[in-house]
């Protein structure tokens, strides 16, 4: 049975200009010690799934318009507040994308990083201290003891962050999620972080749904892959068979544009065109205006995310008809 | 050379730090930005890579006056920066922009996209009131946003549109020279490319010069002219882009090179990395001698004795090492 399943997840923003379909239709599973990478365009809901998952897409103008996310007989999705908040910061603990506002700017580092300690455990403010030092220590930051008082503002872009990684990591949680965790980092704090992650992941089993633009960085970390496209996912599979043989037009672009893969002098290759605007009704498939591929049985067939060899899915129909 | 647009001359930022948790104390400096010499020319892209911590962004902070400078002249077009006044910084404002690491936190959550854009065109009177509307929404294109988005506010937006707003309102005042930090780490690839696409060509075309602030040093590779390597609070390594990150001199920016993660899953996990041993320095208390030493592979007693400067070592290159003839290239 996989540690977390979510079923069909749709959720929405209600804004004056209308509402954008922000996740639409997402489903799938982790498993237990497993680290899921999740990519794909800028806009396509990767943090919105994310949010979803922790309870905290805004509402309003947000909604959960449908779905289920199992997590330990729990469905995270509908279930009482008390109970969410046992789970949520303790079992599933988040990282975030921004840094700075997810800090309060006005609590020494120390307070918020011991915070979900004195939530979640039965223990003193000295002892989560120390805890919360060895922590700071293991992301890396230099001198954490002297430094551990210090304001949000008078750490480093990359400092910050490690601090929010040594926030949700504090609690030893069944689940991390890790929305572009190292972004702000150098290739070797990055390597240092990831290897903090791949050893409390063998240590005490964690999974791990890790959201990135780097694709170096999941092609090291990450067992699966899955890649999001306005909405919904268009290919899932394992690291490899994605890097090597990627089915779905959108994964093939992604792939195609990747910097350290093409000459240096020349324009890089990007793929044409605008996202769709997810206010409006898709006929077909949402990455079709944009596509090489396209034909008109894409601008009206829905696609749907269907397995083409055991593992590996895509939602493209015409890799699911073999023609492309 | 052309006559450099921006100066640097030996500049210091230092931060005073202080400890306790009810009484706070000063109990030390830290040396964010400590004696960095560096000049870019017109149209030139500058990379400026480095540890996380060793003070980018606080040089590009230093650059814009928006922190005290402790010490050294900042010299953008003859007009020398440090010294200026008020009046006078907000003319200069007008040529050298900034695209923050935090774009959340730098746009003005109760303004509308198009308030925030049209802001430094009514401000500065770039064009008349009735070109602002035009105006816009073509810089809305150029980051690759659409129109549509015009009257949404910063929070309805996902981490990379809000990167693109932030780049196109930098853009806005067509400045002389922007300094960018980690401006495309938020972005997908292919917006990535877009960005890095628009950057190059503003370079190219109008002449920009580009202070470029990057984790990625495929990123850097790709578009920098130059590359400058920064390691506590100074520059270890100066030269051209390719060069520096295929041969790198410095022991620092070996290992930096070393740890570029691959976009393939089989190189990726069979990878010999140059892993550091130990920590990063602390700012607060510097090891003696080059700040390195404690983590060089090729570290030596003269290593510990006094701070390395920055030597020649080929075409338009340095690296501050005392030991860069024994260790050769790579
Ligand atoms: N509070 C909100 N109100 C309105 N729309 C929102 C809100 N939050 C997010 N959205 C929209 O939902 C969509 C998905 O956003 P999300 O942040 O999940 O993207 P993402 O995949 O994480 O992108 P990125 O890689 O840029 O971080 C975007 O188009 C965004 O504009
Ligand atoms: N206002 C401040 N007060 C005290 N110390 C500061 C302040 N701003 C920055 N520092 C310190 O100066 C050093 C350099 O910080 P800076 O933000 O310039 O690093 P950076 O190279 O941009 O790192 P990153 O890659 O993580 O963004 C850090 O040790 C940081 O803690
Ligand atoms: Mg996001
Ligand atoms: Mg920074």
């Amino acid at each position: 049975m996989p540690l977390l399943e979510v079923t069909d997840l749709r959720t929405s923003f209600h804004t004056r200009s209308g509402v954008y379909r922000a996740v639409d239709g997402v489903s799938f599973s982790l498993g237990k010690g497993e680290t899921l990478g999740l990519v794909g365009e800028s806009g396509s809901g990767k943090s919105v799934t994310c949010y979803s998952l922790m309870g905290l897409v805004p509402q309003p103008p947000g909604r959960i318009e449908s779905g289920t996310a199992m997590f330990d007989g729990i469905d995270l999705l509908h279930c009482a507040p008390a109970q969410a908040r046992q789970i949520r910061g303790k079992r599933i603990a988040m990282i975030f994308q921004d840094p700075m506002t997810s800090l309060n700017p006005y609590l020494r580092i120390s307070e918020q990083l011991i915070e979900p300690l004195l939530i979640h455990e039965k223990i003193s403010k000295a002892d989560a201290l120390v805890r919360g030092l060895a922590m700071l220590e293991a992301v890396g930051i230099n001198d954490a003891a002297k430094r551990i008082h210090s304001y949000p503002h008078e750490f480093s872009g990359g400092m910050r962050q490690r601090v929010m990684i040594a926030m949700a990591l504090i609690t030893k949680p069944e689940i991390l999620i890790a929305d572009e965790p190292t972004t702000a980092l150098d290739v070797t704090v990055q390597a240092q972080i990831l290897e903090l992650i791949k050893k409390l992941q063998s240590e005490l089993g964690m999974a791990v749904i890790f959201v990135t633009h780097d694709l170096g960085v999941v092609s090291g970390l990450c067992d699966r892959v899955q890649v999001m496209y306005a909405g919904r996912i268009v290919e899932t599979a394992d690291t490899r068979t994605l890097f090597r043989s990627p089915r779905h037009p959108y994964t093939k672009a992604l792939q195609r544009s990747i910097p350290s893969l093409q000459p240096k002098g020349k324009e890089l290759y990007t793929i044409p065109g605008l996202p769709p605007d997810l206010s409006k009704p898709i006929a077909g498939c949402a990455f079709a205006p944009r596509c090489e591929f396209a034909v008109d049985r894409c601008r009206t067939t829905d696609p749907r995310l269907v397995a083409i060899n055991p593992g590996h899915a895509t939602a493209c129909v015409r890799v699911q008809s073999a023609e492309i | 050379m052309p006559a450099p647009i921006l100066q640097l001359n030996d500049v210091k930022t230092h931060f005073p730090v202080s400890s306790g948790f009810f009484v706070r104390h000063q109990t030390g400096t830290v040396k964010a930005v400590d004696g960095v010499t560096l000049s870019v020319a017109r149209g030139e892209v500058l990379g400026l890579v480095g540890e996380s911590g060793c003070g980018k962004s606080t040089l590009a902070r230093t650059i814009l006056q928006l922190v005290p400078t402790t010490g050294g002249t900042v010299i953008l077009e003859g007009r020398n920066l440090t010294s200026a006044s008020a009046a006078e910084m907000l003319l200069a404002r007008r040529d050298l922009q900034m695209v923050f690491q935090d774009p959340f936190a730098s746009l003005n959550p109760r303004m509308t996209v198009y308030a925030t854009l049209a802001e430094p065109l009514l401000v500065h009177k770039v064009v008349p009131p009735d070109q602002v509307r035009a105006r816009v929404t073509a810089l809305m294109e150029k980051v690759g946003l659409s129109p549509r988005f015009l009257e949404k506010y910063p929070h309805e937006f996902s981490g990379g549109q809000r990167q693109r707003i932030a780049i196109a309102r930098a853009l806005a005042l067509e400045p002389k020279v922007i300094i960018a930090d980690e401006p495309v780490s938020a972005l997908d690839v292919s917006i990535q490319a877009q960005i890095l696409n628009l950057l190059s060509k503003l370079c190219r075309e109008m002449n920009l010069a580009l202070i470029f602030i990057a984790h990625d040093l495929s990123v850097v590779k790709h578009i920098s002219d130059r590359v400058a390597v920064m390691y506590l609070g100074k520059i270890v390594e100066l030269g051209p882009a390719v060069e520096v990150i295929e041969h790198p001199r410095h022991p620092y920016t070996r290992a930096l090179v070393s740890a570029i993660p691959t976009p393939d899953p089989d190189i990726e996990r069979g990878k010999k990395r140059l892993v550091l041993p130990g920590d990063p320095p602390s700012p607060l208390n510097p090891p003696a001698g080059c700040a390195f030493h404690p983590r060089c592979p090729y570290v030596q007693e003269k290593c510990k004795v006094s701070v390395p400067p920055l030597i020649p070592c080929g075409p338009n290159r340095e690296a501050a090492c005392v030991r860069l003839d024994e260790i050769g290239a790579q």
